[in-house]
């Protein structure tokens, strides 16, 4: 009979707590930054100009279609082959905004595309500036359309970046990791450490929605 | 002795695209299988049957694929079998799939018009006969083109039993580069390969979508 054993995995708590902290860290500064490369995707993707539509095209494509723990070894072990090294905490974070930012570029062209162009039309009759019309009237509501993809894109985010462990960048799954090989308490830490980032994907859930309240809860024009 | 990149380095890992397939089958049948217990039980009239499956469906998609390998290839320890990668894989994978699946086929049955239920109950059909013969195979048309971009996701997914030792195709990289240290070269033809089984399906889910959301506008 297995004998369960928590005590480690409580003797060393705010080493799992910090871990948490991390995870929360590096899936925001991911968020922001992908969020970024997600809306000039989709300008880019929207403008009409043809190699630009190609190129994004191809990194959206490239990303969706290879998995995140190849990617993230391309970008740790392989750039450096040619030259371009950089420390595991780096190569997490670069790893996962080139990651979300494909998807969110899928999701948020889609936004932009749900805008009507009489929308746009009347933008410009009401002689709004063309950064203007780009804030108010074609990003706002894109981003409220798709406000609930884009989220959860975000949320799967965070879920993945337990993936970064492999290359020891800091985060709790490291931290899981760390305290497995000191303890061997395996299956308690991993069940803890799975509590924890369920925890915190309801933690972000409830954050996003209160988000959405803040700047997304007007009147819809339809 | 670092040894070079040949022939025979590029063969030993297109041939272990094998097990990436291999594993990918395996964790979707199960997950068929699961996902329609889940989806069925989803939507039937028990609210506790609803519950139970709701809630599987928020864990399995609430925590890391990562933890879901581990905890399983721990727990075999547990319930005291011999750790075995490929078994822990299959069950953790399979279990993901029946979340993700069950999810995607509770929307599709949802989706089929209530009218129909009701239809098929006046005409006196057992519940078996109703799902089998009225609301299933209308379910199965809308649930075509996200089940394929799914089966995209589980075959990106089964990269992670390389960390729990089990060798299919990132894995198989993995060895490659250890011993001939071309991380670049190396990893970007998993890479390609992985591309290369993937997209094919991407294109496909795409045209069925958009076929579909053709069909339901006209």
């Amino acid at each position: 009979m297995y004998q369960f054993n928590f005590q480690p995995v409580f003797d060393s708590i705010d080493l799992l707590l910090n871990g948490a902290w991390l995870t929360v860290r590096l899936s925001l500064m991911a968020m922001a930054a992908g969020l970024v490369v997600s809306v000039l995707g989709a300008v880019g993707k929207t403008s009409g100009i043809r190699a630009l539509r190609v190129l994004i095209d191809i990194y959206v494509e490239v990303i969706r279609n290879t998995p995140f723990l190849i990617q993230i070894f391309f970008i740790y072990f392989g750039l450096p082959a040619v030259g371009l090294s950089m420390s595991p905490d780096s190569a997490a974070l670069l790893a996962l905004v080139i990651n979300v930012g494909a998807y969110g570029t899928e999701i948020i062209r889609s936004g932009i595309e749900s805008i009507p162009r009489g929308q746009i039309e009347a933008g410009r009759a009401l002689g709004l500036s063309p950064v203007q019309i780009f804030r108010h009237v074609v990003i706002r509501p894109a981003l409220r359309n798709v406000y609930p993809s884009l989220t959860s894109q975000f949320i799967y985010l965070m879920l993945t970046s337990s993936v970064v462990s492999v290359i020891s960048a800091n985060d709790l799954a490291s931290a899981g990791a760390d305290l497995n090989a000191r303890t061997f308490a395996s299956f308690e830490i991993y069940l803890v450490l799975t509590i924890m980032y369920f925890l915190l994907a309801l933690g972000f859930s409830t954050a996003f929605g209160m988000i959405r309240r803040v700047f997304f809860d007007y009147p819809a024009g339809r | 002795m670092i040894r070079e990149f040949t022939s025979a380095e590029l063969l030993f890992i297109v041939g272990a695209i094998r097990w990436t397939l291999i594993l990918s089958a395996i964790a979707f049948l199960g997950g068929a299988i699961g996902g329609l217990g889940i989806a069925l039980a989803r939507t039937s009239q028990g609210r506790a049957l609803r519950r139970v499956a709701a809630g599987f469906i928020q864990v399995f998609q609430g925590t890391p694929l990562l933890m879901q390998l581990f905890l399983v290839y721990f727990g075999l320890a547990v319930v005291g079998l011999p750790i075995n990668p490929l078994l822990a894989a299959a069950v953790a994978l399979t279990l993901h799939a029946s979340a993700y699946l069950g999810e995607i086929w509770r929307g599709a049955i949802q989706a089929v018009p209530q009218g129909q239920s009701e239809a098929a109950t006046a005409l006196a059909l057992s519940y078996s006969d109703r799902m089998r013969h009225v609301v299933l195979p209308q379910a199965m048309r809308l649930a075509v083109a996200p089940t394929v971009g799914f089966l995209v996701q589980l075959i990106k997914g089964t990269s992670l039993a390389s960390i729990i030792g089990f060798t299919e195709l990132t894995r198989a990289g993995q060895i490659i580069n250890n011993a001939t240290f071309k991380p670049f070269l190396v990893f970007g033809t998993v890479a390609a390969l992985y591309f290369m089984l993937c997209w094919p399906l991407s294109l496909l889910a795409r045209r069925m979508e958009t076929r579909m959301r053709r069909a339901i506008t006209r």
